[in-house]
């Protein structure tokens, strides 16, 4: 039990450090800095312009189905890097796996363009 | 080695080409019309599937280094969950083409959900079980928000994608624990390490993370928020579905993952089921006194049927699981005959689920009122109805296991929960008929499901169909 826990010595470190340097910035900007407010200084502005208009705009929706797509094959070249690194050892089990998965991926993939999520209009 | 393998998952392999088959051919060629003709066809399939599973002979196999277990439990479970996907395909398809949400989708989904549902059942290690899981959630979550033009739909969706996934952390997190402290993520080589009072609090913590992530997935009190809503905010068809086959297929992951990981340690888990199980009915009897929509009524009813079955589980014995099993079954058969008439429960073509539609519904419609009023008898657990033989089951394996305070604290829950269920029966036959009235129209589909579940709640008093002996012979193959 000990020993195992011992392995996890160096994250616990980690998170030591990780958390304590956290929250000593966290307070140093509370306690250290100057402030010195004036509505000039408060106020949102733009390269130093006024704000030419609210922040909170609305989008398309279809930014949003985009880079879900995106998502989808971002995560399958996760899948695929190390499979391709390591193509000299692996076996035709592994092979025909990621084949296979590609296959699924590609079918997937039909249907999204054949149903126009690909077009914008 | 790998022809054995993909040999024992032929028909989870089967249908899922099925499904993505259909799904590029009706993209490719007729869009929607093909709707209704693909629900079918996708029925026809889970029929043929359960018959093959049921029918593949009784050894026990696993496949891919123990990461899939076909054994006797599994294919209890898998028939009993392709059945009643087929039985709520085929009522619901009326519904949906009516209201114009037949959308080739549905039954694809409901497909693709089906294949994670097996593979739930299924799994013999962590990773397959969580494969099999967000297989099942990810489908499904699509379909709460399948009418997408209404508020109230997309915000079942998004209401069960938040907890679904909050749900899925915590299952994960207490997984990659269990992973920490037992060195493997398989079943057979955790129940090595998870001795009963030997276990390590790390692998304890990871298995009530797990165990509640589980809960969520049954909706099990204090997990069961997220049900109420997305029972009402879904399209009825939808609701139907979730009542049924996802819960069998999370109930009898949940006993897998108990028995086949922890079933050396079942003092250490045994005590949180039983508090699911008490909170669990105690908070659906209670809560549904007030509802006034039968959709979220029967939402309620889920919440306290599930701690009936974990109850069954809380038993950590073989009778426990096989009394859970039964359970299970004979809840499905009640709440499809049940769907189908909230399916058909409509004012002016308009669907309306407000429970003061059945008020006066006897002196209209004698034989829907009958085979309702048998319903929510079986549903209250009221003797001679089948649902009475379920409750017995689990409270008696309560009872043998120890739990004589769990068994009596079911008993009162049922009493309790007796209430809403025969106040809707009063409304049948001694309520004023008011505006809010239902029509009596109902397709012979749904008054097909409707009369021949309530029939099966009264013929199955005889011998219940022999289900229980299946059940006794599925739960020694996972206790041993």
């Amino acid at each position: 039990m000990d020993e195992l826990l011992r392995e996890y010595l160096p994250i616990l470190v980690f998170l030591a450090i990780a958390i304590g340097l956290g929250v000593v910035l966290l307070l140093a900007a509370a306690i250290v800095a100057v402030r010195n407010p004036d509505p000039e200084k408060v106020s949102a502005y733009e390269c130093g312009f006024n704000a030419f208009d609210d922040a909170r705009m609305k989008f398309d929706v279809r930014f949003y189905l985009v880079s879900i797509l995106f998502i989808i094959f971002d995560l399958e070249v996760a899948f695929l890097f190390p499979w391709a690194v390591a193509f000299g050892e692996i076996s035709m089990t592994a092979f025909w796996s990621m084949i296979v998965f590609l296959l699924i991926l590609t079918a997937g993939f039909a249907y999204e363009w054949k149903k126009g999520a690909m077009e914008w209009e | 080695m790998t022809a054995t393998d993909l040999a024992i998952v032929l028909p989870e392999v089967f249908l899922a080409l099925f499904a993505i088959g259909s799904l590029l051919f009706a993209a490719y060629t007729a869009k929607d019309d093909l709707g209704p003709a693909l629900t079918w066809a996708t029925a026809a399939v889970f029929v043929g599937i359960a018959g093959w599973v049921a029918l593949s002979g009784d050894t026990n196999r696993t496949a891919f280094n123990g990461m899939f277990i076909d054994d006797g439990f599994a294919r209890f479970a898998k028939v009993v969950v392709l059945l009643s996907g087929a039985a709520v395909l085929v009522m619901t398809q009326e519904f949906l083409t009516r209201r114009g949400l037949m959308k080739f989708e549905y039954p694809l989904l409901i497909a693709l959900a089906t294949v994670g549902m097996m593979m739930m059942v299924s799994a013999g290690d962590l990773m397959a079980l969580y494969m099999g899981l967000e297989l099942q959630s990810l489908a499904l979550y699509v379909v709460a928000a399948l009418r997408r033009d209404s508020p109230r739909s997309t915000e079942a969706g998004l209401k069960y994608f938040v907890l679904g996934a909050l749900s899925s952390g915590m299952l994960l997190y207490g997984a990659s624990l269990v992973y920490g402290f037992a060195g493997t993520t398989q079943f057979a080589g955790i129940i090595t390490t998870a001795d009963e009072g030997g276990m390590s609090i790390g692998l304890l913590i990871g298995l009530v993370f797990v165990i509640s992530g589980l809960a969520f997935k049954v909706s099990a009190a204090p997990f069961h928020m997220w049900t109420p809503d997305v029972y009402e905010g879904s399209p009825t068809a939808v609701t139907a579905f979730f009542a049924t086959a996802p819960k069998v297929a999370a109930m009898a992951l949940f006993a897998r993952v108990m028995h086949d990981a922890f079933g050396n340690a079942v003092g250490d888990w045994q005590q949180i089921v039983a508090f699911l199980a008490v909170i669990s009915m105690f908070l659906g009897a209670i809560a549904a006194i007030g509802q006034k929509d039968m959709k979220r009524l029967m939402a309620y009813s889920s919440i306290a049927h599930m701690g009936y079955a974990l109850v069954g589980l809380a038993a950590g014995t073989e009778k426990g699981v096989s009394a859970m099993l039964l359970y299970m079954a004979i809840y499905v058969t009640m709440n499809i005959g049940t769907f189908a008439f909230i399916l058909t429960m409509e004012r002016d073509g308009v669907h309306a689920t407000s429970i003061d539609g059945v008020r006066g519904l006897s002196k209209r419609e004698p034989i829907k009122a009958l085979a309702l009023l048998v319903l929510l008898f079986s549903l209250a657990g009221v003797p001679p109805m089948v649902g009475f033989f379920g409750k017995f089951a689990v409270l008696t394996a309560a009872v043998d296991a120890g739990l004589g305070w769990l068994a009596v604290a079911g008993a009162v829950a049922s009493v309790i929960g007796a209430y809403y269920y025969l106040r809707l029966v009063y409304f049948m036959y001694f309520g004023e008929e008011t505006d809010a009235a239902i029509d009596g129209a109902m397709p012979t589909v749904q008054w097909g499901f409707l009369v021949a579940s309530a029939a099966l709640m009264i013929l199955g008093i005889v011998n219940l169909f022999g289900v229980d002996g299946a059940a006794t012979l599925a739960a020694i193959t996972l206790v041993n």
